[in-house]
């Protein structure tokens, strides 16, 4: 991919105006975590109602990659289902973005905040649930992300 | 000066990596020295001339190729000697660079003479690998990490040292020579004259200064000094730490193995003479010998003339970036204290996303934390840009960089 494809307004506008940006004092669960090569550092906060996403936001310092796809998939999150929320797929971010051929150094930008999603409902999950086959699952899947 | 910089021009043509073109057929612009520079053909012949003709283990063989590899790589002990001006040749130990050489220490000279309570004084513009090591040693021993903090003209404020030192706790003091993110370089004289009152020993790591400028142990004074060949034109897995001998005699071995032994027997053994006592096992021949040519190579241009090339660049650099609206260089602008590596951020735009979009014009610079993150704190940033220059590198090339950041004003909209 060239920057032209890249850099192209949605990310720019993303960056400069994440949605869902900031943290949700009483949530239920939050997660943080980093790409310790590049510096890249998301926290994520969400509030969980009836086995619902009902508030997500998320904090931290990247690229404009990471800042505008950690926009997108709070904004596909939110308001969902935890099942389906679980089913969060890298492509569905990616793909909203058009971002799906990525180079490989820069795909952990664009997938670090849907890795800590992934974490964060599994330590919601492991509390708050007794099918844990389905959790490891989601544990597994959030530590081969990229 | 007309001969300097004619030899100046001619110095590229040694370099064959700078021919190539990247990304859309683009002239690579190599601005990312103070990660690691490019090598010369005398480097790269020298390497290659070692494995078609010279290659066999060293030290301990009596045939004909064996004395010629254990020449080629004493001799290369004796050029380092001579390069950083160490009259004893035994006080040179040949490690896989400068995060060997620190760990070496912390380990062999840390675990022997650094108690519960003690004091390790680093500063906040250090690279991890003059942090870490000493987190490891004072967490097992019970002793304690202290920091001389950096203004904001990116120098050390000294006056935290005379306040650690007065404690008399302090073991060691450790600072580079030259910060890899601001170029700052550091007060050695008043540090170690300061240490030296209050009998505390020092160590310097030069990874980013013996590249760039004369530098002169016999006349600096300190203890223990470690650097990296790769970033100064000789191969990576090569690295110097040299001890001052009084102390390297009450330092045991880091590695045990071959090489480094005298005699051994089932339940003791006697260690080897220095420094073969500190260089177990095979070490990287090949290498030695290619930070020879390195070496070689670099005192044949003169490492005065060197830093010249760099201030001048420098000087050039900084003043075109200043010119650029929305971008914010790191440090000071005293080019007398600084070396040719200049970190900025350019308005709200990430770092990594500057190095993306001028790579795209074959520019490479460094984005991220540069690995110091202590320093980053300090800044209150994320990341940075990092452009660091060589004796490679020219004006036209500062030139280009100025202009592809003029291609991330327009895609960002700045």
């Amino acid at each position: 991919m060239s920057n032209a494809d890249i850099y192209h307004e949605m990310i720019i506008d993303y960056s400069r105006n994440p949605i869902n940006y900031g943290k949700i004092e009483d949530h239920d669960v939050t997660f943080h975590d980093s790409n310790p090569l590049c510096g890249d550092s998301i926290d994520i906060d969400m509030k969980i109602d009836d086995n619902k996403v009902s508030d997500i936001k998320f904090h931290g310092k990247g690229c404009a990659i990471c800042m505008a796809c950690s926009s997108v998939l709070t904004e596909i999150a939110k308001g969902k289902d935890i099942n389906e929320v679980k089913n969060i797929s890298k492509n569905d971010v990616l793909g909203e973005l058009g971002l799906e051929n990525l180079q490989a150094v820069r795909i952990k930008c664009a997938l670090l905040s849907l890795k800590v999603l992934k974490y964060a409902l599994y330590s919601y999950l492991g509390k708050h649930l007794k099918d844990s086959q389905d959790v490891d699952k989601l544990k597994e899947e959030a530590a081969n992300l990229y | 000066m007309q001969s300097a910089q004619t030899s100046f021009e001619n110095i590229r043509k040694d370099f064959p990596i700078l021919e190539r073109t990247v990304r859309e057929n683009k002239t690579l612009v190599y601005l990312d020295n103070a990660s690691t520079t490019q090598k010369p053909n005398q480097v790269i012949d020298a390497i290659n001339d070692y494995y078609r003709n010279h290659n066999a283990n060293i030290h301990r063989a009596v045939y004909a190729l064996a004395e010629e590899a254990t020449e080629l790589y004493e001799q290369t002990r004796d050029k380092v000697a001579n390069f950083i001006n160490v009259k004893n040749r035994d006080e040179i130990i040949f490690v896989r660079g400068t995060t060997e050489a620190i760990n070496l220490v912390a380990y062999s000279w840390g675990r022997e003479h650094v108690k519960e309570g003690d004091v390790i004084v680093t500063t906040e513009y250090e690279h991890h690998s003059n942090i870490v090591p000493w987190q490891l040693l004072t967490q097992e021993k019970g002793a304690k990490i202290e920091y001389i903090g950096m203004d904001d003209n990116g120098e050390l404020i000294l006056d935290d040292l005379d306040k650690y030192l007065a404690t008399g706790k302090v073991k060691l003091v450790t600072f580079s020579l030259m910060s890899n993110v601001l170029g700052t370089i550091s007060d050695a004289d008043t540090i170690i004259s300061k240490c030296k009152k209050a009998g505390v020993l020092t160590l310097i790591d030069g990874a980013q200064a013996v590249p760039h400028m004369k530098v002169d142990l016999e006349k600096l004074g300190c203890d223990f000094f470690a650097f990296s060949g790769h970033k100064m034109l000789g191969p990576t897995g090569i690295g110097i730490l040299w001890v001052k001998k009084s102390v390297l005699e009450t330092m045991n071995p880091f590695h045990g193995g071959g090489d480094m032994i005298r005699e051994v027997h089932k339940y003791e053994t006697t260690w080897n003479d220095l420094p073969y006592k500190f260089e177990a096992g095979t070490p990287n021949i090949a290498d030695v010998v290619g930070l020879g040519a390195a070496i070689d190579y670099l005192s044949k241009i003169g490492m005065e003339n060197i830093r010249q090339h760099e201030i001048d660049l420098t000087t050039y650099a900084i003043e075109k970036l200043s010119h650029v609206k929305g971008l914010h260089i790191y440090g000071t602008k005293d080019i007398s204290k600084r070396g040719g590596v200049i970190s900025f951020n350019f308005a709200d735009v990430h770092p990594h996303d500057v190095a993306q979009i001028i790579d795209e014009e074959g520019i490479a610079v460094r984005s991220g934390h540069h690995c110091a993150q202590v320093l980053m704190e300090r800044l209150n940033v994320a990341a940075t840009s990092r452009a660091s220059f060589y004796i490679y590198n020219t004006k036209e090339e500062v030139d280009k960089l100025i202009n592809s950041l003029n291609k991330v004003a327009e895609v960002f909209k700045l």
